[in-house]
């Protein structure tokens, strides 16, 4: 049985302008009736296997975003959701925005727009399915174990150094 | 334990999980369809649960997991012996137990939405257990006994005799099966109050043998609706079925035309129904056997 057959979804709000929240929370009514993939809106990191972040991360809640991220259980998936999750958008430039949600957890999907379409976010939960199947067989052959935040953090942190040393 | 039991048993063990994901399945579309929906797989239940086992082992700390492991064995103890034809005060005490560990696992993460879920599933207990125990006892003054074996010994079903004990259980049943109020720690609506509460902090596995033992305990509950129509006529095993099916459906009924009970009005609703429909029932019964 393939594990995307019960996706269950948690959306965080890093710093948006509530847009993509929106179109996010709507697309998750039961108006358009998700259960119907056998999605779940859990609102419980420990529960969920795809994780949908909304706006730019601030330095704020970039704890929080990682506390979420680190306490989801393997195999997991990130999406980010609309373009200021993706690089920042139109916050980029902010004192307080660190920039998309790939500056503080490992991004695995990037659905761009503003706010996210909710055709593209389909599409970009569909991405995110077939990604959580390929994790779920690598992690039963033992070939995969997802990076904590903190490995995250240290990985681009050796990259941002090696650039300034080619630099 | 005659062979018949020990084939029950055996059954109730092997097949109770995969039953029970097809009722709640069953549940799942029925409720989307009286909201206008389609609704998930019917065995989304299934799904659900084989993709807990798979995902990663992981617990905040070792005695979460073996208090959960507690709770998934003393569900499935108390179902064994209810289909065995055992003690149905045993069976009920045995079910308690089971309960009392899972707030136990849910106290043990020190974590404040586990505590607050902890706390309502107490008072949840706290609502429907008087009911419970007064099934029982409903059960010994209509058969002079507590068997379960001796119980389906009847030869009019039980129901005629305990009309208001069985409204009161099915009244209870709607919190047991984790239906209504929509608040309480683990209920099964998309609400995020208390973030999943009592389970808020179980994950993978671990949340997966939480729910495998809530998928023996919905056989088992299903299995006392039928006790109350189930007589010495084996025919009488297809009404209790037809019974077991017209309660799971009134059930979700419930469940959409009342979407928002709070757990206030949860305890004192199943009290003022345990006193007059129960209690009334108990004296009846009393007086009868006199």
């Amino acid at each position: 049985m393939r594990i995307s057959k019960s996706p269950w979804l948690l959306h965080y709000d890093g710093s948006s302008c509530n847009g993509c929240d929106i179109e996010v929370l709507a697309a998750t009514t039961p108006r358009f009736d998700v259960e119907r993939f056998g999605i779940i809106n859990t609102g419980n990191p420990r529960h969920a296997d795809i994780f949908l972040c909304t706006g730019g991360v601030n330095s704020q809640n970039k704890d929080v975003v990682r506390q979420i991220y680190d306490q989801m259980p393997d195999p997991k998936v990130v999406l980010a959701c609309g373009i200021c999750a993706c690089d920042g958008g139109i916050f980029k430039d902010c004192y307080n925005i660190m920039g998309g949600t790939d500056t503080v957890i490992p991004v695995d999907v990037y659905v761009p727009g503003c706010a996210v379409r909710p055709e593209a976010l389909i599409d970009g939960v569909v991405k995110a399915l077939k990604l959580l199947d390929e994790k779920a067989e690598k992690m039963k052959r033992g070939e995969y174990k997802s990076l904590t935040s903190a490995e995250y953090e240290a990985a681009r942190r050796q990259d941002a150094a090696e650039e300034k040393n080619n630099a | 334990m005659t062979m018949i039991g020990m084939i029950a048993v055996i059954i109730y063990l092997v097949i109770s999980p995969l039953i029970a994901c097809l009722i709640s399945g069953v549940d799942r579309v029925v409720t989307a369809r009286m909201q206008g929906r389609k609704g998930p797989k019917l065995m989304q239940p299934w799904y659900d649960i084989v993709k807990l086992f798979a995902k990663e082992a992981t617990s905040v700390n070792d005695m979460q997991k073996i208090l959960v492991m507690a709770h998934c064995f003393f569900a499935i103890f108390s179902g064994a012996v209810f289909f065995a034809g055992g003690d149905i005060l045993l069976v009920l005490f045995a079910l308690t137990m089971a309960e009392v560990f899972l707030v136990l696992a849910a106290y043990s993460v020190n974590a404040a939405y586990s505590e607050l879920g902890a706390q309502r599933e107490l008072l949840q207990m706290m609502a429907y257990e008087p009911m419970t125990l007064l099934t029982a006892v409903g059960f010994y003054l209509s058969t002079g006994s507590f068997k379960v074996e001796d119980i389906i010994k009847t030869d009019i079903p039980l129901i005629i005799k305990m009309p208001g004990f069985f409204i009161g259980f099915c009244f209870i049943l709607v919190i047991k099966m984790r239906k209504s109020p929509f608040d309480l720690a683990t209920s099964h609506h998309a609400h995020q109050e208390v973030i999943k509460g009592l389970t808020g902090d179980l994950s993978g596995p671990v949340y997966g043998f939480s729910e495998l033992a809530e998928l023996y305990e919905e056989v088992l509950m299903l299995g006392i609706v039928g006790l109350f129509f189930v007589t010495s006529d084996p025919l009488s095993l297809a009404g209790a079925a037809a019974a077991i099916i017209i309660v799971m459906f009134c059930m979700s009924l419930t469940d959409n035309i009342f979407p928002r009970v709070k757990w206030e009005g949860m305890l004192k609703a199943a009290w003022i129904v345990t006193f007059f429909a129960g209690g009334a029932n108990l004296v009846v019964l009393s007086l009868l056997n006199r």
